[in-house]
């Protein structure tokens, strides 16, 4: 068995992908009341992946497959994150499907391709690893948007991903391929090496950025590559826009983390790239804040909110050291960790023939269940920031970052960000009072399964655990990118 | 571990009460809510006396030390300790509390276990600012506040309690936001602390002084609150019902006040030196200017809100005179303002849980209908306007000495309170409970119950034990404010 030693790091990879090809296959012989099946399948890939990576996880970087793949404690940490990410989508969104007919093998298949993409997003260490994880993953979406395929909406939102992200994604190659013209090189690491030996042409360099980074811009959703963002949350169902705004962000920082920081981050060009982020950023806060304050729909204002948000996760990479970076992760996984909940209860309120989508659909929530109500009103209270929610440490390590550069502009940009989470706040007191304070107008019963409930009660109670106690994860956080870098 | 400490006791008996409380769910158990809530708060209440009894008055710094390791990654403790000052306010947060769950017993009957939690919390919570000695946990808890209060305002509250509850929230928000950087600040120049301790020691240059006196100072004065950022009081004590207004007057606007004392003072005494002609600016206004447009309103709470606006000004000039007569003398006032405006809103309160309306031109002639109302409601309004014998007294007369001894206008501006808040007060009190019965409703009012009488009676009693015998007070005090004002007397510039 010696020659399949080497690839261990991938052995999570290799065991999703055998379990992609069994599920493809063996979801024909399944028959439409016995979908389960496939459920139960999907849902124990991922349990084998989980134990697969937390088994083989280690503090020393490996690689494999002559140096494109590298499998360290970040890749490990975000990996664990994405599984439990999708393992938890899969249990909030299976009445949602069932409902709609969305129950069916293909649905499955490619969330695990989609999974598969982020895998090899996340570990990633050569730029043509890192663009195939990136298709991988992101032709799963555009399929996953359109799966409802009666439906103009998601169809036009599918249509409008598909051209906006293709061109992000020959963007993302130009400028790959002029760092290739400039370094000669597509490993990672490599590239790093010859920039800091001085053996690259600055000008061409600076260009490449450009490119990468408004491509990487397109994929987080910041301003001003963000016209998708709204468009697609809306459109898609439901059970899909939970999927494409949590899970892949943590392959996005990743990727972030493995092209800027890791190939392209010797101090010249660090500089550079933080201009462009600060930019990015400033606006992302400006914009997906206010514009949010206008929507009606809950899933249009999530999209803006996660434009605000990204605004959010840039500070914390646009530091530019490990503080900053492993802010930025931390921010990261508690986003997902909220957006996750706040989709679970769009989902939780919708049922056949209904969409909760709308804010109005949240009015007097706390008269029909208490409970629900409390965990929306930690969910929303976190994704604003006020203590004691978890969503407030993410927000103040990445202040944190910020400030502590020393930089002329470090205060402003501070105090600029939050100004403006303070504009957020508005929006996010807004669905809270819809709950608490308005008298309901949909009075169906709340009686969900009870796997979600417990997941959903989880899910918010985690924004009062780890605000009150939020040191194992934010050192999780930051230890897993110290040893990464 | 977090180890035996009466101040944990003071933070978390009433917090796992309120969450006792809210798991008797819904409206069929609200018995069950109410006896929990008031055993929760006469416990709360409870487990601060040994505070009193056994703090050493003689010894400055802080007692009750309790330090665990709480983030390591930001090298933040749970750090509590409390001073004179803050052993009041503790005591009085918790003997509010009980009061306003005996003041809601009947009153709530809507979601009562949620109305009782919400309180509960909310005096934990303030415990836990009172007690905070770093600054991450003082601005956690500082924040956490709002949460209770904005469901509070926004569900019990009156018919425009959506915009109130808005205009609280983000105001204050606003404010503290700014103070977060401030700190975030001080966290990287003090190589990596949060501890209040360590910034107290940390000498700084003028300009970044003024700078975090100034971001502060935007938090703080927001919660006071000061002319001019002072207009979403009024709209809040509107809304919220009579708990939610007394907790409000009596507790939360002494965070801000608080907050001068705890950080402000001590960490930028440079800046607060050089910027105390500004902040007594602003007190002499709110003294003077919300004086005089608390005359004119017509609804009993809104004016109410507006003494309080002005007897807060007493405080923050006491504070920014840097003497300890004046230093006392604010504190003197933060408690005694704390049983009269928190007993004036329970009068308002019962007024208006018989006739449903706060204007003045509604009622008249109460006393004939009301003779024991009138009596107490009599006894907060004079010590609303500063008789001696009262605890409104004591507070007012020491800022005022102690605003002598810095300069004669700022004691003659300072002491026109007494003429204009006995006008406002005393004029409303006429207007209310005098005269003959104004209408059928007036002559149909039934006189105080037991409940009520039990609340205001307290309430009474402890005004007048303040009026008399401030001594028990003051005392602990002497050795807080002689260690503050030593320390802000000594400069950090370097």
């Amino acid at each position: 068995m010696h020659f399949i030693t080497p690839l261990l790091p991938a052995y999570p990879e290799l065991l999703l992908l055998a379990m992609v090809c069994v599920i493809l296959v063996g979801d024909l012989f399944v028959t439409d009341d016995r979908r389960v099946v496939t459920y139960a399948l999907t849902q124990a890939a991922l349990i084998g992946c989980f134990l697969t990576t937390y088994l083989t996880a280690a503090v020393e970087p490996v690689t494999t497959f002559s140096g494109m793949f590298v499998d360290d404690l970040m890749a490990d940490v975000l990996k664990l994150l994405t599984y439990l990410g999708v393992m938890v989508i899969l249990v909030y969104s299976r009445p949602y499907l069932a409902a709609r007919g969305m129950f069916r093998g293909e649905f499955f298949a490619l969330v695990m391709f989609a999974t598969l993409g982020m895998m090899v997003m996340i570990s990633a260490n050569h730029l043509l690893t890192l663009y195939l994880g990136l298709e991988l993953l992101t032709l799963s979406l555009y399929a996953m948007v359109a799966l409802q395929r009666d439906s103009a909406v998601a169809t036009e939102a599918a249509m409008k991903y598909f051209v906006l992200g293709a061109l992000a994604s020959g963007m993302l190659l130009y400028g790959m391929s002029m760092l290739y013209g400039a370094t000669g090189t597509l490993g990672i690491p490599q590239l790093a090496d010859t920039i800091l030996g001085g053996g690259a042409r600055d000008v061409v360099l600076v260009f490449a950025l450009v490119f990468v980074v408004a491509g990487l811009g397109f994929k987080l959703g910041a301003v001003p590559f963000h016209m998708w963002v709204p468009d697609v949350y809306h459109g898609a169902p439901t059970a899909v826009t939970v999927f494409i705004g949590s899970a892949p962000k943590l392959a996005a920082f990743a990727f972030i983390m493995r092209l800027l920081v890791q190939g392209l981050g010797a101090e010249q060009l660090l500089a550079e790239w933080q201009d462009m982020l600060i930019l990015m950023a400033a606006l992302s806060l400006a914009i997906g804040n206010v514009t949010a304050i206008a929507q009606t729909n809950l899933k249009r204002m999530l999209a803006y909110s996660t434009i605000g948000h990204m605004g959010f996760l840039l500070l914390g990479i646009l530091s530019g050291d490990v503080v900053g970076y492993g802010a930025g992760m931390f921010y990261v996984v508690v986003y997902m960790l909220m957006n996750l909940g706040a989709f679970g209860m769009i989902l939780l309120l919708s049922r056949a023939g209904f969409e909760a989508e709308n804010l109005d659909d949240f009015k007097g929530l706390n008269q029909r269940s208490p409970w629900y109500a409390f965990l929306m009103l930690l969910l929303m209270f976190s994704m604003a920031g006020v203590p004691p929610t978890v969503g407030f440490y993410a927000k103040l390590s990445v202040l944190q970052a910020v400030i502590s550069v020393g930089a002329g502009w470090s205060i402003p940009l501070a105090v600029f960000a939050v100004l403006f989470s303070l504009v957020g706040a508005y929006y996010y007191l807004r669905l809270v009072k819809l709950m608490y304070f308005d008298a309901p107008v949909d009075t169906a019963p709340i009686a969900p399964r009870m796997d979600v409930r417990v997941l959903l009660s989880l899910n918010g109670l985690f924004m009062l655990v780890f605000g009150i106690f939020p040191e194992r994860l934010m050192w999780l956080c930051s230890y897993s990118i110290q040893v990464s870098l | 571990m977090l180890g035996f400490n009466l101040l944990n006791l003071a933070i978390w008996v009433p917090i796992l009460a309120g969450a006792a409380v809210l798991a008797t769910g819904s409206d069929r158990n609200a018995g069950a809510a109410r006896v929990i809530a008031l055993v929760g708060a006469v416990l709360g209440f409870a487990v601060t006396l040994p505070l009193y009894a056994r703090f050493d008055s003689l010894a400055g710094g802080f007692q009750f030390i309790t330090i665990k390791p709480w983030i390591e990654t930001f090298n933040v403790n749970y750090h509590l300790g409390i001073d004179g000052v803050s052993l009041l306010l503790i005591l009085l947060n918790s003997f509010t509390t009980v009061l306003i769950v005996i003041a809601g017993w009947e009153v709530i009957r809507e979601r009562v276990a949620q109305y009782m939690a919400a309180f509960l919390f909310l005096s934990g919570i303030m415990n836990g600012v009172f007690c905070a000695l770093d600054a991450l946990l003082f601005y956690v808890f500082f924040e956490a506040t709002l949460i209770p209060m904005f469901v509070i305002i926004g569900m019990w509250g009156g018919p425009n309690r959506v915009y109130a509850a808005f205009k609280f929230f983000l105001y204050t928000l606003a404010g503290s936001l700014l103070s977060l950087v401030a700190l975030i600040y001080l966290y990287n120049v003090s190589d990596g602390s949060f501890s209040l301790l360590d910034y107290y020691r940390l000498p700084l240059a003028l300009v970044p002084q003024v700078l975090i006196f100034i971001a502060f100072m935007t938090s703080f004065a927001v919660k006071v609150p000061m002319w001019p950022v002072h207009t979403w009081l009024p709209d809040a004590h509107v809304e919220a019902p009579t708990g939610g207004s007394v907790v409000l007057a009596a507790i939360m606007l002494k965070l801000g006040a608080y907050g001068f004392i705890r950080l402000s003072l001590p960490i930028t005494p440079d800046a607060s030196h050089a910027l105390a002609g500004f902040v007594i600016a602003l007190s002499l206004v709110a003294v003077v200017y919300i004086g005089l447009v608390a005359l004119v309103q017509a609804d009993l709470k809104k004016l109410i809100a507006y003494s309080s606006i002005s007897h807060m000004g007493f405080v923050t000039l006491g504070i920014f005179i840097f003497n300890p007569l004046g230093l006392e003398g604010a504190v003197i006032q933060m408690i005694s303002h704390g049983f009269i405006s928190g007993a004036l809103f329970l009068c308002v309160g019962v007024l208006y849980d018989r006739m449903h309306s706060r204007q003045i031109a509604d009622y008249g002639g109460v006393a004939n209908t009301m003779p024991v109302f009138a009596a107490l409601f009599m006894l907060f309004a004079m010590a609303n306007s500063g008789l001696p014998g009262t605890s409104g007294f004591v507070g007012e007369f020491m800022v005022i000495l102690g605003a002598v001894r810095t300069s004669f206008w700022y004691a003659a501006a300072a002491a026109t309170t007494l003429v204009f808040g006995a006008a406002y007060t005393l004029w409303m009190y006429k207007r209310v409970i005098f005269g003959a019965v104004a209408n059928r409703h007036v002559a149909g009012l039934a006189d105080l119950n037991g409940r009520e009488f039990v609340v205001l009676g307290l309430l009474a009693l402890a005004v007048l034990v303040m009026g008399v015998w401030p001594n028990p007070f003051a005392e602990v005090l002497h050795a807080s404010v002689n260690d503050l004002l030593a320390h802000v007397a000594q400069s950090k510039l370097r």
